[in-house]
């Protein structure tokens, strides 16, 4: 079973967790006192970039039928769908930059260049995502109701499909999202199920509607002869998004080391329980500054879960501090390059198309997902095993968890089958 | 819903009816631009073809007096000329990365045929977005802009005898009412007393004396407050012995204005009289939190400081969304219209044209709500 008792996992006190919350709420305020100019510069420049991308893009589209003003008519087009999509789209509408009461920088109006409503995806995500995070059963981010991500889910003989439909996922990103956001505007809306007049029903069509006929139909229209190579140009554009939205997000929540929780956790947890939850459920990628701008800096998926609503620009600088604040209180910092991270989550997705009995891990001790029993089962191995994992017994100091986690390893405890 | 409304729509929100041709063209280009707004682009070219509020440009800063001065701004597309004068316009102010609102009343007649508006401010000492208005900001500077409204405003045609009670900054409203009547060659019989510390304090100073040498009909009395004090309304049966058939607009500060108020029902004769109360509303820091008005709902409410704006909607029925209840979704956000509230995690005020998060927000002061 997943997490069910935080502190224990962590092997922080009270107190411990406290005082990491508190040195989080000043980070927190910190980069609130001292957001200016430079931040708003920046983003001004990322809408600027983009709507230019967006606009040489089309142009160049018109001239499509020779092949390097596709590629290039492509890639430009591409690159503003993937720019507006994570570092406008999914930042603006967290409300990072709601700090300049720009009405046209504002999580209140703004609308994003993919099918799925704002105002659908801003309650699926803003609100159920980034605050049950990773709450198995609360959290339907996790395996997005269509992957088994965790064995803290009961096995189905349809996730046998699992490799399968993982790709058709990941093609088609926007709608997986845009169908996923729905069930919960609907619910919101208090919507019957299969009430089609229903209002958030009527929200997603006119949008689907509009994007679908302006990259699919208008577009191709205008281009007149080179409606054909337009039209595959468009096509590649929205496919390269979603690829690239689909790769991100699961490097932030599915490689080892993002953690989940059960619904008991939940239920008692304090404020900084709250951070300590966000801290340990996300996982971070490396990257450089176009990298960090690519993917909306959500390679700091760790600080964006603990400050959602602070500028993306700020979160390379927050990193650092986090980073400290883990090795201070001896908690592991999940990261890695693009493609581990993207390779571990993968082989979870590949492995628990399985039904468990093919599995040798438990949900207390796996890659994926863990709990405080796996510190527990140490019993088993005997007292001296215990007091190990406790204690390092070359300086006497009280093990944290990353510590802990290490000196497990290396001490290879046999595990236990379920 | 015909063809034509069809291809608008998208557009129909941003721009005034009047102009069906252009609106047509915009409508069919947002079909393109969707979820865009064609002047998304445009406005990379032209900041004042913004799409989603009115945007103007500070052309000219014209001091009046040493603490203030007239801001000329030529408004972006989709402004309405046709205000009525004496109404007041919110402008907002980027400053450090920020937009800062407050509202200002008009000084220029509507209509002007060169598309100009003006304002006049005061810069007051703990007012940091009028100092910067009066001392700081450069020509050229873009500015947000809220539509004019308000009803302290001359009607057309204007009464036949007008008795104008100002004081300070309170003339502003009035010299866009004195200006369209002289403007419209219909200036009436006026009589009009205006307030000043000294003589060096007095705004428009120049002009007054102007309409009253061509028009003999206005009489401006200046009282220079702080050699001859306060002006006694008492002495109104001397000065301008019909006082009480005319109508009345004052505008000033606070204490002024309910002194004329109270003897304005004494005399009985309340509807003859207009009041303009434009005093700065200032947060109250006390944490005593104050009265929430929820503009939508109709609804009103006296809370403490440590009650949310979410509950204290919640406590009266007016119902806002909300997800999280902590500060992190932005599900609750609400925008303030008047007064002040504050963030009660980090301290920090937010004042009208601000939009706050209502779970994690509480009353500064009275305040009210666009929910
Ligand atoms: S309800 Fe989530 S931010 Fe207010």
């Amino acid at each position: 079973m997943a997490i069910t008792d935080i502190k224990e996992f962590a092997h922080l006190t009270e107190a411990d967790i406290e005082s990491l919350g508190r040195e989080l709420d000043a980070i927190r305020l910190d980069v609130e006192d001292s957001r200016g100019v430079r931040d708003a510069r920046y983003i001004r420049r990322a809408i600027r970039a983009q709507r230019l991308l967006e606009l040489g893009g089309r142009l160049a589209l018109f001239g499509s039928r020779y092949r390097p003003a596709w590629l290039a008519g492509t890639a430009m087009l591409s690159l503003s769908k993937i720019i507006e999509n994570m570092e406008l789209g999914h930042n603006v509408m967290h409300g990072q930059w709601d700090w300049m009461n720009d009405p046209e920088i504002h999580s209140m109006s703004w609308e994003w260049d993919q099918t799925g409503p704002s105002e659908h995806w801003k309650r699926a995500h803003n609100y159920s995502h980034h605050t049950f995070t990773n709450i198995v059963g609360m959290d339907s981010d996790v395996g997005f109701g269509i992957l088994r991500m965790t064995r803290d889910e009961e096995w189905r003989p349809i996730n046998l499909l699992q490799p399968f439909a993982n790709i058709v996922l990941a093609a088609t990103f926007e709608w997986g999202i845009a169908l996923h956001d729905l069930t919960f505007a609907a619910e919101l809306e208090g919507a019957e199920k299969g009430q089609l007049n229903s209002q958030a029903n009527k929200d997603f069509a006119r949008k689907i509607f509009r994007q679908v006929g302006k990259d699919f139909f208008l577009f191709p229209l205008l281009a007149g002869p080179a409606w054909k190579s337009t039209l595959s140009a468009n096509t590649a554009a929205n496919l390269a998004r979603n690829l690239w939205a689909y790769v991100v997000i699961f490097c932030g929540h599915f490689p080892d080391g993002a953690e989940k929780f059960t619904v008991a956790e939940y239920e008692n947890e304090t404020r900084h329980e709250w951070y300590l939850r966000q801290m340990l459920g996300s996982a971070n990628f490396d990257s450089g500054k176009i990298m960090g701008f690519m993917s909306g800096n959500l390679s700091y998926q760790i600080e964006h879960h603990l400050f959602p609503d602070l500028p993306s620009n700020r979160y390379p600088e927050i990193a650092v501090k986090v980073r400290a604040l883990c090795e201070k209180y001896d908690l592991p910092y999940t990261t890695g390059s693009l493609a581990k991270q993207y390779l571990l989550a993968l082989r979870t997705i590949h492995k628990l198309a399985l039904p468990d009995r093919f599995l040798r891990a438990t949900a207390d001790d796996a890659p994926e997902t863990s709990s405080e029993r796996k510190f527990r089962e140490a019993r088993d191995a005997g007292a001296a095993m215990v007091e190990t994992l406790r204690t390092d017994p070359v300086t006497g100091q009280r093990r944290g968890l990353l510590s802990a986690l290490r000196a497990r390893a290396e001490a290879k405890i046999p595990r236990r089958r379920r | 819903m015909g063809l034509k409304d069809w291809i608008e729509a998208p557009a129909a929100a941003v721009v005034p009816a009047k102009r069906s041709k252009l609106n047509w063209l915009r409508g069919a280009a947002a079909r393109l631009t969707t979820p865009l707004l064609p002047d998304d682009y445009l406005h990379l070219a032209n900041p004042l073809w913004s799409a989603r509020e009115l945007r103007g440009q500070i052309v000219e800063v014209r001091a009046e007096t040493a603490d203030s001065a007239t801001i000329v701004i030529k408004p972006g597309w989709g402004f309405d000329f046709d205000y009525e004068p004496g109404q007041y316009i919110g402008i907002g102010l980027h400053i450090d990365g920020r937009w800062h609102w407050r509202s200002y009343s008009l000084t220029s007649p509507p209509n002007w045929d060169d598309k100009l508006i003006s304002i006049a401010v005061k810069a007051m000492p703990e007012g940091f977005l009028s100092s910067h208005l009066v001392n700081g900001v450069p020509s050229g500077t873009i500015v947000r802009l809220a539509t004019p409204t308000g009803n302290f405003a001359l009607p057309d045609p204007p009464p036949q005898r007008i008795l104008f009670l100002t004081a300070g900054s309170g003339i502003t409203p009035v010299m866009a009412m004195l200006r369209t009547m002289n403007r419209r060659g219909q200036l009436p019989d006026v009589f009009h007393v205006h307030s000043a510390p000294t003589d060096a304090d007095v705004m428009f100073a120049d002009e007054l004396t102007q309409l009253h040498e061509e028009h003999d009909d206005f009489r401006c009395k200046i009282q220079l407050t702080r050699s001859q004090g306060k002006f006694a309304l008492s002495s109104l049966d001397e000065v301008c012995p019909d006082w009480r058939e005319r109508q009345t607009w004052a505008c000033g500060p606070l204490p002024m204005l309910d002194e004329i108020e109270t003897l304005w029902r004494d005399e009985n004769i309340e509807d003859k009289l207009h009041l303009e109360r434009f005093a700065v509303s200032r947060a109250d820091t006390s944490g005593e939190g104050g009265t929430v008005t929820f503009a939508k709902a109709d609804k009103t409410v006296a809370i403490d400081g440590a009650t949310t704006l979410l509950e204290a909607g919640e406590k009266v029925g007016a119902l806002m969304p909300f997800g999280c209840r902590m500060g992190i979704c932005q599900t609750c956000v609400v925008p303030i219209l008047a007064g002040h509230a504050i963030d009660l995690r980090s301290g920090k005020q937010h004042a009208e044209g601000d939009r706050v998060q209502t779970c994690i927000s509480a009353a500064a002061g009275d305040c009210t709500l666009d929910a």
